[in-house]
């Protein structure tokens, strides 16, 4: 109590003081090498998903000497997260801004890293262009359809029918990225097994959520998995229609005691460790740093009661050769789902291309358009 | 001088004294009802085991508290003055409009369209700007001037159909976004082609709040004007006491609702402007930030009266500006704030029936004098 009556008296005190003045009140920016890590999200902290997955990881960051976390939910996309970002900034003392929704980028994190070029600004997409954007901005992003793809394989083999529902987003390349990744994932175990899509339009919008699981469980799927930024609404909905589920952004098991095989999860902490201990050491993290299981950046979920033993063994296999790198995604010739050749040689899993990609696969119900 | 020694001795002067009283009246009960729902959120915040003084203390230092926060309290508040007289105006004509949202986003869509030809042709910002805030203006100003229209001309309630038309406002901007509008390289985010930074729209000089503000300003002292000092706001307000008194006396009720509709979809679509002109450089779904529905709670708290938006919208943008270092420090939700808001909303609501009923603000035995 007693630093904020202080800090409020010395702020009045100043009037229209520098803004480095009101920073120092409250004794948070520390020595040069502490870390003041400041996060914003897009959606609550705790919506079992995308924001989850955040948070969880600076979560573990916070038991480690040397590091400071604070923490904003809720953010929009508006010129909000430039003030938070500064608000962080200028208050809190904060020497390392991660920024955690795909549009805050441009054009707040790129201003604001102009303004503050003696902070570091990550960003959680692959955005940033080392020809046009400040050095002190970066970016990072695991490819996260290499965790789907075990998803796939695992519900390829604890699929009955064969047939899995998919509750996606917007038809964006990420997006479209992870369909077609559990469609490879359950034919490397089925050759028969179909995904049937629906399309929200919406990162998140329970209702429809809700009601694409109901449809994809009516027309037959017994395995449910989504892209949508909180993946809470049709886990819960697949649960309570007694069909099984795989998981997305964060861990699902809870949701789902009986039904849940396993889940395509974010391992956020890799990446903000190393950037935390880059600016302890007085270095310069990485701007642009991209992976997936390879280098530590994803993990799937613990499985649950859902997943059958030979879908264990052969997640787990998968695990180990995309760890390994030695399992291409995207090989051989493939078709979409409209008769066009997109696929006709073996791709890197971060092969520039399948950014691109705007196809759904040859076995995948649904459209883009 | 007492109220009463004045009215016997300078009558000139009478007027003006039961006008200072209440002018008194209208500032205290607002403001009593902002210290009565501070008192219960405090009340609310001891209840959950959190200190209330370390959270005024926070309110003042993220809101008030330095140069910094105070242009970040004023920059939040530039779009809240422009919603909030979107409601205010068509309230003054007895409207419960409550569509700014989709006049905002339909504006912001309309300014940063009619940019694309005019950025790729390179014509110089000092015309773009003004098209692209006549634009929006022009865009929001029908797009409400509609609901007006149909409250007069079928009787529609305004309050659905503006609701309603909001959703159909964002449906038509992400129509044209994610389709013939959409700037191909914006593939994860669909927009429209970036403005680009020549073409953006800059801070007033020396601070970091967008031109918006000082629009925002120039717009409430205006319609202030407009309301309070014109044959045309006393016609307006007269509709708005009582619209079939209003008809009788031969005034054209149906064109003074269509106009102060037109008015307030005018403010919501410049907010729309500046939005996308001084802050995204670009149409999509952020123009979706829920504004004109603050702008409500703005243009309530002010009583509908166009100069009393612009300090509540200061005091909504300092309670944003607040909620972050508030959820940083304090660990509490993002929420909380929403409690607050909510809080000072029914508390206000509550308050409109305490008008007349203090004895102090009453003129001495006004009833057979005034």
């Amino acid at each position: 109590m007693s630093f904020v009556n202080l800090s409020r008296r010395t702020l009045l005190k100043a009037g229209a003081a520098s803004l480095a003045a009101s920073a120092l009140p409250f004794g948070i920016a520390r020595a040069q090498t502490a870390v003041v890590l400041g996060i914003v999200y897009v959606g609550p902290k705790d919506d079992f998903g995308w924001n989850q997955a955040h948070a969880v990881s600076v979560e573990t960051l916070k038991a480690l000497p040397g590091i400071t976390v604070v923490e904003e939910e809720n953010v929009p996309e508006t010129d909000a997260v430039a003030k938070s970002m500064e608000s962080m900034i200028n208050l809190d003392g904060a020497n390392l801004i991660l920024a955690t929704s795909f549009g805050y980028y441009n054009p707040f994190v790129v201003d604001i890293a102009k303004k503050y070029p003696d902070v570091t600004f990550r960003h959680a997409a692959p955005l940033w262009n080392k020809d046009t954007d400040p050095a002190n901005a970066g970016s990072y992003f695991p490819y996260l359809n290499q965790a789907h793809y075990v998803d796939g394989v695992a519900a390829g083999l604890s699929s009955p029918s064969g047939k899995i529902g998919f509750v996606a987003a917007k038809p964006i390349p990420s997006v479209l990225s992870n369909i077609n990744s559990v469609l490879l994932g359950a034919r490397s175990v089925n050759p028969n097994a179909v995904v049937q899509v629906i399309f929200t339009g919406e990162w998140s919008l329970p209702v429809r959520e809700a009601e694409a699981t109901n449809a994809l469980v009516d027309a037959g799927c017994d395995v449910i998995t989504c892209h949508v930024d909180s993946p809470k609404v049709v886990i819960q909905t697949a649960e309570g229609r007694g069909v099984k589920t795989a998981g997305h952004n964060a861990s699902q098991a809870p949701l789902a005691p009986n039904g849940f095989i396993t889940g395509a999860e974010y391992k956020w902490e890799t990446i903000y460790k190393a950037y935390a201990d880059a600016i302890a050491a007085g270095e310069t993290p990485p701007n642009f740093l991209v992976g997936g299981y390879h280098n530590d950046m994803l993990r799937n979920t613990a499985y649950g009661a859902g997943a059958t033993p030979e879908a264990i063994a052969a997640a787990d296999a998968a695990i180990a050769e995309l760890k390994a790198g030695t399992l291409k995604i995207y090989k051989g010739t493939l078709k979409d789902n409209a008769g066009n050749v997109v696929v006709d040689k073996e791709y890197d899993n971060y092969d520039p291309y399948l950014d691109g990609m705007n196809w759904l696969l040859e076995g995948v119900q649904g459209s883009i358009t | 001088m007492t109220a009463e020694t004045a009215d016997a001795i300078l009558p000139a002067k009478r007027s003006s004294s039961v006008r200072v009283l209440k002018l008194a009246e209208t500032v205290a009960i607002p403001v009593g009802a902002v210290v009565v729902s501070a008192l219960l959120f405090s009340v609310f915040l001891l209840i959950i085991g959190k200190d209330p003084l370390q959270f005024w203390s926070l309110m003042w230092t993220g809101g008030f508290g330095s140069s910094f926060s105070i242009q970040n309290s004023l920059q939040r508040a530039a779009p809240l003055i422009l919603t909030g007289l979107a409601f205010a105006i068509p309230a003054r004509i007895g409207l419960t409009m409550i569509g700014g949202e989709g006049a905002l986003v339909l504006g912001g869509f309309a300014a940063a369209a009619i940019a694309i030809p005019l950025v790729s042709n390179v014509v110089p910002p000092i015309v773009t700007l003004p098209l692209m805030a006549a634009a929006g203006m022009l865009a929001g100003g029908l797009w409400i001037g509609l609901v007006g229209w149909l409250r007069h001309y079928r009787g529609v309630n305004e309050t659905i159909s503006s609701l309603l038309l909001s959703y159909i406002a964002i449906a038509i901007m992400n129509f044209f976004v994610e389709g013939a509008l959409r700037d191909p390289a914006s593939a994860n985010k669909p927009s429209t082609l970036p403005i680009g930074d020549t073409y953006r729209i800059g801070s007033i000089p020396g601070t970091d709040v967008h031109w918006g503000f000082a629009a925002g300003i120039v717009l409430a002292i205006a319609l202030w004007v407009l309301m309070s000092r014109t044959t045309f706001g006393f016609a307006a307000r007269m509709t708005g006491g009582n619209a079939r008194a209003a008809k009788a006396q031969g005034l054209p009720v149906g064109w003074l609702m269509v106009i102060c509709c037109i008015i307030a979809g005018a403010c919501a679509g410049l907010a729309g402007f500046f939005e996308v002109a001084a802050i995204h450089g670009q149409a999509n779904a952020s123009l979706v930030a829920g504004y004109g529905f603050t702008g409500i709670l703005v243009a309530f708290l002010a009583r509908q009266n166009p100069l009393a938006v612009v300090p509540v919208a200061i005091l909504f943008g300092a309670i944003a500006a607040a909620g972050g270092v508030i959820q940083r420090r304090m660990g509490l939700p993002d929420a909380t704030v929403l409690v607050l808001q909510g809080m000072l909303f029914v508390v206000l609501l509550v308050s409109e029936t305490f008008y007349g009923r203090f004895k102090f603000f009453q003129p001495a035995s006004s009833g057979d004098r005034v």
